[in-house]
């Protein structure tokens, strides 16, 4: 393991200023104010050495005073940065030199999952400094797909990972890791592999649903106990790379290996509709994120930009252009703290239409 | 009239004229009958043809005997009152004949007598100021002539200080306020024919006119406030008015007027400069006055054909310049007086439009309007515009005229073009279209910027204008506050105030709807990606959009591929060869960087380099492509100076090469000599490549958190807390030193551009044609001599740039003689004193000689201001220099 805490080239990239970027400019009721330039990134951290490929913020109870951020790296390592300190305070490095591609911490246990191209995923105890895994699931599918995992508190929790048939996904109820089902597209659908994965349940009903975004571009909303796809639009040309939904406004945003963002809705019968369609001047989003106020969402682009638009009214906001190569990973802190993971190695931090 | 006659007119009536005077009165013709219903005089003249004294004249004489010999109040009072029944004033007067015959003949003598006696003796020998008070009625009731001349020659005549001159001066004060000058002028107007009446007049006149100098003169410190210029030209105007009122009201009454005495002040105070105090009063009035009144407008068009030609040129700049911007106005005023009298057309359509530029384009805006206004001035408002586009394209004008006035005949143009029309300018159609092409031709053909853009915008109206049919030519330039200028002058205005009544209701409600509807539109775009935003409108967290204000996105454009060569033979190779225009633009881009960051690489091919990047076509659109170029030649020149150099400069005198290329040679060489000689030139080009890649936008916005200098800013502002000084001297930052990289170089940039100016090739010919070049080779030179500042080949570089400028000095190029200018500038700047009074002194005083004649000379205003820079410069110099030898 190497020595990250002394990497010199940490220290330029504070650029100064924590103070709130946006909020001097914001007076209501002004003119059409001259449009700020965009904001520089709060800090940077440097130091994985490789592309990063993932990012995780601690959140809940084990963020309370220390801030912490996971990611993970082409290299296969798992770094943990302390937001207070800037620096990296400890690696996981359970991927044997493969590309970490998800990262998740569990809602009640100081827990992480990540995802490798190893074909594991990997469960690490970080409870009192402690980085071992203790769990390890065996993945059969050698995709992109990141995972998913739906933990309502309860001490079950289930896990959506790509299955062994390359269009197929798979349910498994963890710590037990008993397969739940598997969701197999009809024969006559051919939506190619899934690409990203999102579980999810409505608080009213029973129903345990996930949603898949496709290579075809269609994202299928599948009625898990059912296995059945309830509903599927057909949004992208170009393979759907990531998405994220709103579960209270039931509203959901995908983003795709082409030019176009689009943002559809789940109606009361559990039917898709596509709402809209957000033109992007260059193609490519690799992840969309909302943030968890769902007041706005950010994309990372293959255009080394990471955009910015307002969730309500899909405005954009902003357009950070900080990073020189693609931006491969979008992550938001509970308190508004966006970060960006990018190939050029770098992480970049940003502060942006934050309350204080 | 006797030789010399005219000073003793100027010396009021002495007894010799009196008496010419009164025989020629007897002899005077009663068939003028208006005169004669003036003045009632009918019998007179026939009974004073006997030789006998007549009763007035006995009187008179008697009353100054009394006068000058007598000290009793009561019989000087008595006398007084008795002479003053001759002015008709009081209750008992004279006969009528005897009234004329005093007022003619005795008046002035009499005043005369008065002025003498007068002392504040005299005038205490009455203590109840009734002799004052008579002596002043004489000179306020009397004839306001005669009075006033007396006036005059007794302040002329009396010594001041003193009491007698502070009196007359006062009375003189009362008699303007009493609004005596407008009687004097009346009386001018009136028929006359009196014998030495134009002498009179003459002397009135200039006395009328003169008044300011010749008391500011008497009473020196004691001067009276009416008398200043500012308040008694307005004063004048005032009776000016008084008079014409008064002509029209004799004129309404069936009188005879003339008005040559008022044309005659007025052309004379307006020659004299004060235009501006009297036409300020006058204009606004007869404006008011002649506004539906057919009478007044007769009286005015009169007043101004009466102007003595001599003084018609100061009358008409002052009028028109007072009415600017109301050319109905001065229609009314002036009628067709351009039409009739040939100085006033000389002057409006010659002397205004081409020579005194000075002026305002408002004014050209009114004086051609007011050409443009009736139908008998339009036709030289289209001889006007024939001319001016003559001049306009004639080569030499455009070469020689100084830049205000070029402009001043472009905005000339334009306004006549908007004032005339299709059918008027049909029938001159082919004159004005080569008039245009001549024009254009050495317009484009300027090296000054500024008048090729006035040739590209008069064509394009012009052809708009007259050549309606086939497409428009249209050229490019910037837009700038000139060209809008200039281009709103050739809208064609409509008449009065037509546009305000027919526009004033009705944009506002268009301009609100648009507003509304961009609004809406707004609105739309902003919810456009979610229809139905209604339901979502309702939901709880409905948030302001206040709090979201976008950032500056102008910057989110298409990312070009990432094909830029990592290696600069990889560039060289992808710039000659390759097909795939985005790799060819991404080289282009890249090529900069690679060069600093890679010199060893870049000096093997160097000047392959630069063959290619000056070779270089812009095959696809490139953004900034020009700049692109001439940023990586710099960058190639910098680091290899000496070769490089060589072979740009063996290229510029070399055949088969585009002006845009020469110039883009000059313009690298000067660049890339001002990057070497800063100093620590090769310690910032790394990290400008860095930030050119890295972040750009931290690098701007944030360039003092740039590394490590916060900290050590932090660690410095410590240890200065914590040190105890005893004494403390100015604090001294310090700064960085290098050589200047240009010294070893400068050579190489220098001698060779400057060798061979003079010798023509077939394609390109620096002192013949292709002055613009050489205009910026000047400057180039001059640059580089100012660059090469503290090197050690300065002092003969400064000798041939000397020597070079000597040759070109009375180059005719106006862009040419600048950079002449800027080199002689650069050269008193670059070489040390010493060596400028040890090695270059004959030639230095040549050139003072020289910048001395154009400071005082040259037509360009800038031209003028560099040579009195470079003066101000040798100034330095100067004690140090021996005297100019003439």
């Amino acid at each position: 393991m190497e020595p990250l805490i002394a990497d010199a080239s940490f220290w330029p990239e504070c650029f100064g200023c924590c103070n709130n970027v946006t909020g001097d400019c914001t007076l209501p009721g002004m003119a059409v104010p001259v449009p700020q330039p965009p904001p520089d990134p709060q800090f940077v951290l440097r130091g994985t050495q490789s592309a990063v490929n993932a990012l995780h913020f601690c959140r809940g109870a084990q963020a309370q005073g220390c801030p912490l951020l996971f990611s993970g790296c082409q290299r296969g390592l798992v770094h943990i940065w302390s937001l207070q300190t800037r620096r990296a305070v400890a690696t996981l490095d359970g991927h044997g030199g493969q590309s970490v591609t998800w990262l998740q911490m569990l809602p009640q246990s100081p827990q992480l999952l990540s995802q490798g191209r190893d074909l594991r995923l990997c469960l690490w105890d970080l409870a009192e400094g402690r980085n071992a895994v203790v769990d390890a699931v065996c993945l059969e599918s050698v995709g992109f797909c990141r995972s998913s995992v739906l933990a309502e508190g309860q001490a079950r929790w289930l896990l959506a990972v790509p299955g062994k048939g390359s269009d197929e996904v798979q349910i498994l109820e963890m710590p037990s890791k008993t397969s739940v089902c598997t969701l197999k597209p009809e024969a006559d659908a051919k939506p190619g592999m899934p690409m990203c994965l999102r579980l999810w349940q409505a608080q009213s009903s029973p129903h345990l649903l996930l949603l898949a975004g496709y290579e075809d571009g269609s994202v299928a909303l599948w009625d898990v106990c059912g296995r059945k796809v309830c509903s599927r639009v057909s949004c992208h040309e170009e393979p759907v790379m990531g998405l994220d939904f709103d579960s209270q406004k039931a509203r959901g945003v995908s983003g795709s290996a082409g030019k176009a963002l689009a943002v559809w809705s789940l109606d009361g019968q559990q039917a898709l509709q596509a709402r809209s369609s957000h033109q992007l001047p260059n193609p490519g989003i690799s992840d969309v994120t909302i943030r968890p106020d769902r007041k706005i969402l950010a994309t990372a682009g293959w255009d080394h930009r990471v955009r910015v638009f307002h969730w309500r009214t899909m405005k954009p906001l902003a357009v950070l252009d900080f990073h020189s190569a693609s931006v491969h990973c979008v992550a938001f802190a509970t308190d508004g703290l966006l970060a960006a993971g990018s190939k050029d190695q770098r992480i970049s931090i940003w502060s942006l239409y934050q309350r204080v | 009239m006797r030789p010399g006659g005219w000073m003793e007119a100027l010396g009021g009536f002495p007894r010799g004229l009196e008496d010419d005077l009164l025989a020629r009165t007897r002899s005077r013709r009663l068939d003028f009958l208006a005169f004669s219903s003036c003045f009632p005089v009918a019998p007179g003249p026939v009974r004073r043809m006997d030789p006998a004294p007549s009763a007035v004249r006995l009187t008179v004489r008697e009353a100054i005997h009394t006068l000058s010999s007598s000290d009793d109040c009561g019989l000087i009072l008595h006398t007084l009152r008795f002479l003053k029944r001759y002015l008709g004033e009081t209750e008992d007067p004279a006969l009528p004949e005897e009234q004329e015959e005093f007022a003619t003949v005795h008046f002035s003598a009499f005043l005369r007598c008065l002025v003498r006696k007068l002392s504040p003796v005299w005038l205490e020998l009455s203590p109840d100021g009734q002799l004052e008070e008579l002596w002043d009625s004489f000179f306020l009731k009397g004839p306001a002539d005669q009075a006033f001349l007396v006036l005059m020659e007794a302040l002329e005549g009396t010594a001041g200080p003193s009491f007698c001159l502070m009196k007359m001066a006062q009375l003189l004060a009362n008699f303007l306020s009493q609004r005596r000058v407008a009687a004097l002028m009346e009386e001018q107007c009136r028929p006359q024919k009196k014998p030495g009446f134009p002498l009179l007049q003459e002397t009135l006149l200039s006395k009328v006119v003169g008044l300011p100098d010749h008391l500011g003169n008497r009473l020196q410190q004691d001067n009276l406030a009416l008398f200043y210029p500012q308040n008694y030209f307005p004063l004048l105007g005032e009776e000016v008015v008084r008079v014409l009122q008064g002509i029209v009201d004799a004129l309404r009454g069936g009188l005879d007027c003339s008005v040559s005495f008022v044309s005659r002040v007025l052309g004379k105070i307006c020659i004299q400069g004060r235009q501006k105090e009297i036409l300020d009063v006058l204009v606004p009035q007869l404006t008011a006055l002649t506004q539906g009144s057919c009478l007044w407008q007769r009286v005015c068009w009169r007043l101004m054909e009466q102007v003595p030609d001599r003084t018609m040129e100061a009358v008409l700049t002052g009028l028109i310049e007072a009415a600017t911007g109301r050319p109905e106005v001065l229609s009314r005023l002036l009628g067709n007086l351009v039409v009739k009298s040939k100085k006033a057309q000389f002057v409006m359509t010659q002397k205004l439009l081409f020579l005194q530029y000075q002026h305002k384009t408002r004014m050209l805006q009114s004086l051609l309007g007011y050409l443009a206004m009736d139908s008998q001035r339009r036709p030289l408002l289209v001889q006007a515009l024939k001319e001016l586009l003559q001049t306009w394209g004639s080569s030499s004008a455009v070469r020689h005229a100084p830049l205000a006035q070029q402009q001043y005949l472009s905005a000339a143009i334009l306004i006549c073009l908007a004032h005339l029309r299709e059918p008027e300018l049909r029938d001159s159609q082919d004159e004005l279209l080569a008039s245009m092409m001549a024009g254009v031709k050495c317009h484009l053909d300027s090296s000054l910027p500024t008048v090729r853009r006035l040739g590209m915008i008069v064509a394009e109206v012009i052809s708009s204008r007259i050549h309606c049919e086939g497409p428009a030519l249209k050229f490019q330039y910037e837009d700038d506050e000139l060209s809008r200028e200039l281009l709103a002058l050739a809208t064609p205005r409509t008449e009065g105030s037509s546009p305000i009544e027919a526009g004033g209701p009705s944009p506002a409600p268009t301009a609100s709807e648009t507003l509304a509807k961009t609004m809406d539109d707004g609105v739309k775009s902003a919810n456009g990606s979610v229809p139905q935003a209604g339901p979502q409108g309702s939901d709880s967290d409905r948030d302001s959009d206040d709090e979201f204000i976008p950032y500056d996105m102008s910057g989110d454009k298409e990312l070009k591929s990432n094909k830029a060569p990592l290696y600069v033979r990889d560039c060289l190779e992808v710039l000659t060869s390759s097909e795939d225009m985005e790799c060819w633009e991404a080289a282009l881009r890249a090529l900069e960087g690679l060069v600093y960051r890679s010199p060893e690489a870049t000096l093997e091919v160097s000047v392959e380099l630069a063959k290619v990047l000056l070779h270089l076509e812009e095959r696809t659109y490139v953004s900034g492509f020009e700049g692109l170029r001439r940023r990586a030649l710099v960058a190639v020149v910098v680091t290899d100076p000496v070769r490089v150099a060589e072979y740009l400069i063996s290229q510029f005198y070399a055949l088969n090469y585009s002006l845009r290329q020469r110039l883009d040679i000059l313009d690298v060489l000067t660049l890339s000599a001002q990057e070497l000689s800063r100093p620590g030139h090769l310690k910032r080009s790394p990290q400008q490549v860095s930030c050119g890649s890295g972040a750009p936008v931290l690098a701007t916005s944030q360039p003092d958190h740039t590394a490590g200098s916060g900290w050590r800013a932090v660690v410095e502002e410590r240890i200065r807390s914590k040190t105890r000084r005893f004494s403390k001297g100015f604090p001294w930052r310090e700064l960085l030193s290098s050589p200047n990289e240009f010294n070893s170089v400068a050579g190489y940039f220098f001698f060779p551009l400057i060798r061979h100016f003079d010798r023509p090739l077939v394609t390109f010919d620096l002192l013949g044609d292709d002055q613009l070049v050489l205009g910026r080779l000047t400057h180039t030179l001059g640059a580089l001599m100012y660059l090469a500042v503290n090197t050690t080949v300065v002092v003969s570089m400064g000798k041939a740039l000397l020597e070079f400028v000597w040759a070109l000095r009375f180059h005719a190029d106006i862009y040419v003689r600048r950079g002449l200018l800027s080199a002689v500038s650069s050269i008193l700047l670059s070489v040390p004193a010493e060596r400028l009074l040890g090695d270059l002194c004959d030639e230095l005083l040549e050139a003072r000689s020289w910048l001395a004649d154009v400071a005082e000379k040259d037509v360009d205003e800038d031209c003028r201001e560099q040579a009195v820079r470079a003066l101000l410069l040798l100034e330095r110099l100067k004690d140090r220099l021996p005297p100019l030898s003439h």
